[in-house]
């Protein structure tokens, strides 16, 4: 047990920090922020555990999951971003419809 | 207060009610794993010098599960895809780079793409890589995007494809190639390995910096047809 | 000579196939139709070697990179690997000559790659044997489903891919942190060793409850059905028959691997009361489901809710539990999938010709585009699950279970949802007769839409015929070896 738990505690934080903040919000930008705010919180949990033993050099392979993830995360939020753009120039509105076509 | 705000208020109370309630049991499931033995590390160090490099991080990323980087190009491949298909937005409003931007980034670049080979380098004994090196490569793109500068017609068709499709491509290659010869699919001889691993970073490395500045233009770059 | 083609690796070449389709297709815009419908066809080779190596040597395990679990990752085949395989590469096939008939110019262009790329996520998610590949896996799915639901363009669409995507975010998200728990508790992220390691402790009760959470949200389980209905009904009519037959099934692929071999041998498993629990919300959703789709007054939402309903049969095997409960899930899975597709053709020859799919405006149709028709009607009675049908046997198997243990309640769910099915199906079906008034302005619907919609209706019955030998292939390797038989 070390300091470096709590890495991972705050990690877990901010996973449900962003999980409320992705209910909460109707802003579409905000949902996206919301989502990689969810997406840190678990990349810090994958690092910081990795370094829990303090005997041994931190483990690579999270270290190596989270570098994949970062690179997934990007990725999804580039596309989400100009869906955003092309759901506002459609429609007007940063916010969903409650999804029923006319 | 409405009726509405109320329903408002106490939906958010129950949530973060419940959301407490989960993040409590996060918190304990996590604090019980402080003592779980150690994961894959030592395996790691042990297999570490028939992997063709020094860092074992780079050894995860592009040997043992070199399988997952490379499922991930694809992913970086189709979010550009799926950025161009939707056609793009109306143009940004563009205001020409003030002095100071315009001869930063010329100043800029330069050192970016230096710093960026170097990363690639150091990646195959320190920290770093191609995913660090293709984001600074981006990073230039970024910034001579952002001061007015657009890839030339000449190079936006199936020049900025290949680019594109570098990083990705090469990794299916060498993997093919690697199998045809006898081994498996992606099992890199020892003493080939570094030169491979080189090899396909130095291609991921243009891929990561061409997609992640194509992704934030946005608009496919158009290739006007010669009349 | 067959000694040489049974060494060869299929698996790796099932996903090696469209990952060089779409990079090709990608390069090469003018060429994409040939080049992927030739990488279609190759698929369904490639499927047929991998299923004479599975029923030659049995379950095949391949360790990419030569290093093997837990420092590698290994692609593993078996029954249930390779019906998914073999219901991804039919129901591609059949998308890939539909669409190129359906997508033109530019739209084809984005369409190609996009659809090889999804299929190389399908098939090497149905292989993958490490949780955290799985999970490069769905990710790489979901942004190629998302980015082909916008393809439809107009606010619709976008609005449903906008959703779907941030669905499917969360879902990935939920699923990588259970992921990360277990890594750190087990060391490990092979299925096989997971299987053997794994024990009951806060972490992986965590994991269980995170990962299927994200799962059900992505499979769509009600009430987590919400985003499914516009998203399936407002995208291309090829896409739809995709994200229907295959992308649904894939996160249900995932939680009956980790339910089956990871969670179940511990008892960390649903459990009775998870597995009830599953039960009734399955059932839930076939009655859900089916009402819902009563009430729609467009054809194509219509049918996504009924597949809100179809799924929801997927569960009810949680509770019953016997290894003859889940055959009746594996066949549903195929079955809904050749039904579905048929379905979703249908209702995009009827959109191309009519311009429209309002469901009291359809007179004429049955006139007009007999075969179509046909098609939709072939496919209903697979849904309805009516005998001789794969939906039959799929049904009939679950109700058989239900009845033997005593658990009659199941029954009567099966029951009622065939009858809401019936009624939904045969309001399309009663427009579709009526007499138009008026001659309606049509275009032509290629030959090839009509009749690939009449293969897969004619394959959803056809399939009621070889139950016997499709369960000796679905058997190899075992796949509910962790289930109590029956």
């Amino acid at each position: 047990m070390s300091y470096i738990i709590l890495y991972a505690l705050l990690g877990v934080g901010l996973f449900v920090l962003g999980l409320y903040a992705l209910i909460i919000h109707a802003h579409l930008l905000r949902k996206i922020l919301a989502i990689n705010v969810m997406g840190t919180g678990v990349f810090l949990v994958l690092v910081a555990l990795a370094a829990r033993h303090q005997d041994a050099p931190p483990d690579p392979v999270p270290h190596a999951m989270v570098i994949t993830g970062i690179v997934v995360a990007v990725s999804a939020t580039a596309l989400a971003l100009i869906l955003m753009l092309k759901v506002y120039a459609a429609t007007g509105k940063t916010e969903l419809h409650d999804g029923k076509p006319d | 207060m409405t009726d509405n705000q109320q329903t408002g208020k106490a939906f958010r109370l129950l949530l973060v009610l419940l959301l407490s309630a989960i993040a409590g049991w996060l918190a304990y499931a996590v604090l019980a794993l402080s003592s779980s033995p150690a994961g894959l590390g030592e395996q790691v160090v042990t297999h570490l010098d028939t992997s063709g490099v020094g860092n074992p991080v780079t050894a995860v990323l592009l040997n043992f599960r070199g399988y997952d980087t490379l499922l991930e190009m694809a992913v970086l491949l189709v979010a550009l895809l799926g950025v161009w298909s939707l056609g793009g937005i109306a143009d940004y409003r563009e205001s020409p780079p003030g002095p100071v931007l315009d001869t930063l980034s010329r100043l800029l670049v330069p050192v970016l793409i230096l710093v960026a080979a170097y990363l690639l380098w150091v990646g195959a004994d320190a920290p770093g890589g191609a995913f660090q090196a293709g984001s600074v490569l981006g990073a230039a793109g970024v910034l001579l995007l952002l001061s007015g500068w657009r890839l030339g017609n000449r190079f936006a068709g199936l020049l900025l494809r290949a680019v594109l499709v570098l990083g990705l491509g090469l990794f299916v290659i060498a993997g093919t190639g690697l199998f045809l010869i006898g081994g498996a699919f992606l099992e890199y001889p020892p003493s080939l390995a570094g030169g491979l691993i080189l090899l396909i970073e130095a291609a991921a490395t243009m891929t990561i910096g061409a997609t992640l500045a194509a992704l934030f233009l946005g608009n496919r770059p158009r290739v006007e047809p010669d009349k | 000579m067959t000694g040489d083609l049974l060494g060869i690796p299929w698996a790796v070449l099932l996903i090696l196939l469209p990952l060089i389709g779409g990079l090709a297709c990608f390069l090469l815009p003018s060429l994409s139709k040939s080049l992927g419908l030739l990488c279609a066809l190759a698929i369904l080779v490639a499927v047929g070697g991998l299923g004479w190596q599975l029923a030659e040597n049995g379950a095949q395990r391949y360790a990419i990179g030569g290093w093997g679990a837990p420092l590698g990752i290994d692609l593993y085949a078996d029954g249930l690997s390779l019906l998914m395989l073999v219901m991804a590469a039919l129901v591609g096939l059949g998308v890939s000559v539909y669409s190129s008939a359906y997508f033109n110019g530019d739209k084809a262009r984005h369409f190609w790659p996009l659809w090889l790329f999804l299929w190389a996520a399908l098939n090497a998610l149905f292989l993958s044997a490490d949780i955290f590949n799985l999970y490069v896996t769905l990710e790489l799915l979901g942004l190629a489903a998302v980015a082909l639901v916008a393809l439809a363009g107009g606010a619709d669409a976008l609005n449903a891919a906008m959703r779907y995507l941030l669905v499917s975010l969360l879902g990935s998200l939920f699923y990588l942190l259970g992921v990360a728990l277990i890594y750190h508790g087990f060391g490990s992220v092979d299925i096989a060793i997971l299987a053997q390691r794994i024990e009951p402790s806060p972490a992986a009760w965590s994991a269980v409850g995170l990962m299927s959470a994200g799962l059900l949200l992505k499979t769509a389980l009600f009430p987590m059905h919400f985003w499914l209905p516009a998203a399936h009904a407002s995208a291309p009519a090829p896409v739809s028959a995709l994200l229907s037959a295959l992308v649904v099934k894939a996160p249900f692929y995932i939680l009956l691997r980790l339910w089956l071999e990871i969670f179940s041998p511990t008892g960390a498993a649903p459990g009775q009361l998870l597995g009830q629990l599953l039960g009734l919300l399955g059932a839930a959703a076939v009655l859900w489901g089916g009402i819902q789709a009563l009430r729609q007054t467009r054809l194509k939402l219509l049918i996504a809710y009924s597949t809100v309903a179809q799924l929801g049969y997927l569960f009810l095997a949680f509770p019953l539990g016997t290894s003859i409960a889940w055959k009746g899930v594996f066949y549903l899975l195929l079955s809904h999938a050749l039904a579905k597709a048929a379905m979703f053709m249908a209702a995009g020859n009827i959109l191309y010709f009519c311009g429209h799919d309002r469901i009291t405006d359809l007179d004429g149709v049955a006139q007009r585009l007999p075969l179509t028709l046909a098609a939709f009607s072939l496919a209903g009675v697979s849904i309805m699950g009516l005998p001789p049908s794969g939906g039959f046997v799929a049904k009939w198997l679950l109700l058989e279970t239900a009845l033997r243990s005593g658990q009659w309640w199941w029954a009567a769910i099966l029951i009622l949802g065939g009858l809401l099915a019936a009624a939904y199906i045969f309001q399309v079906i009663g427009h579709a007769f009526t007499q138009a008034d008026a001659p309606a302005e049509t275009g032509l619907v290629p030959a090839r839409m009509e009749w690939t919609a009449v293969m897969f209706a004619f394959a959803a019955i056809l399939l009621g015929f070889f139950a016997t030998d499709a369960f000796e292939l679905i058997g190899i390797g075992a796949p509910t070896s962790g289930v109590s038989g029956g």
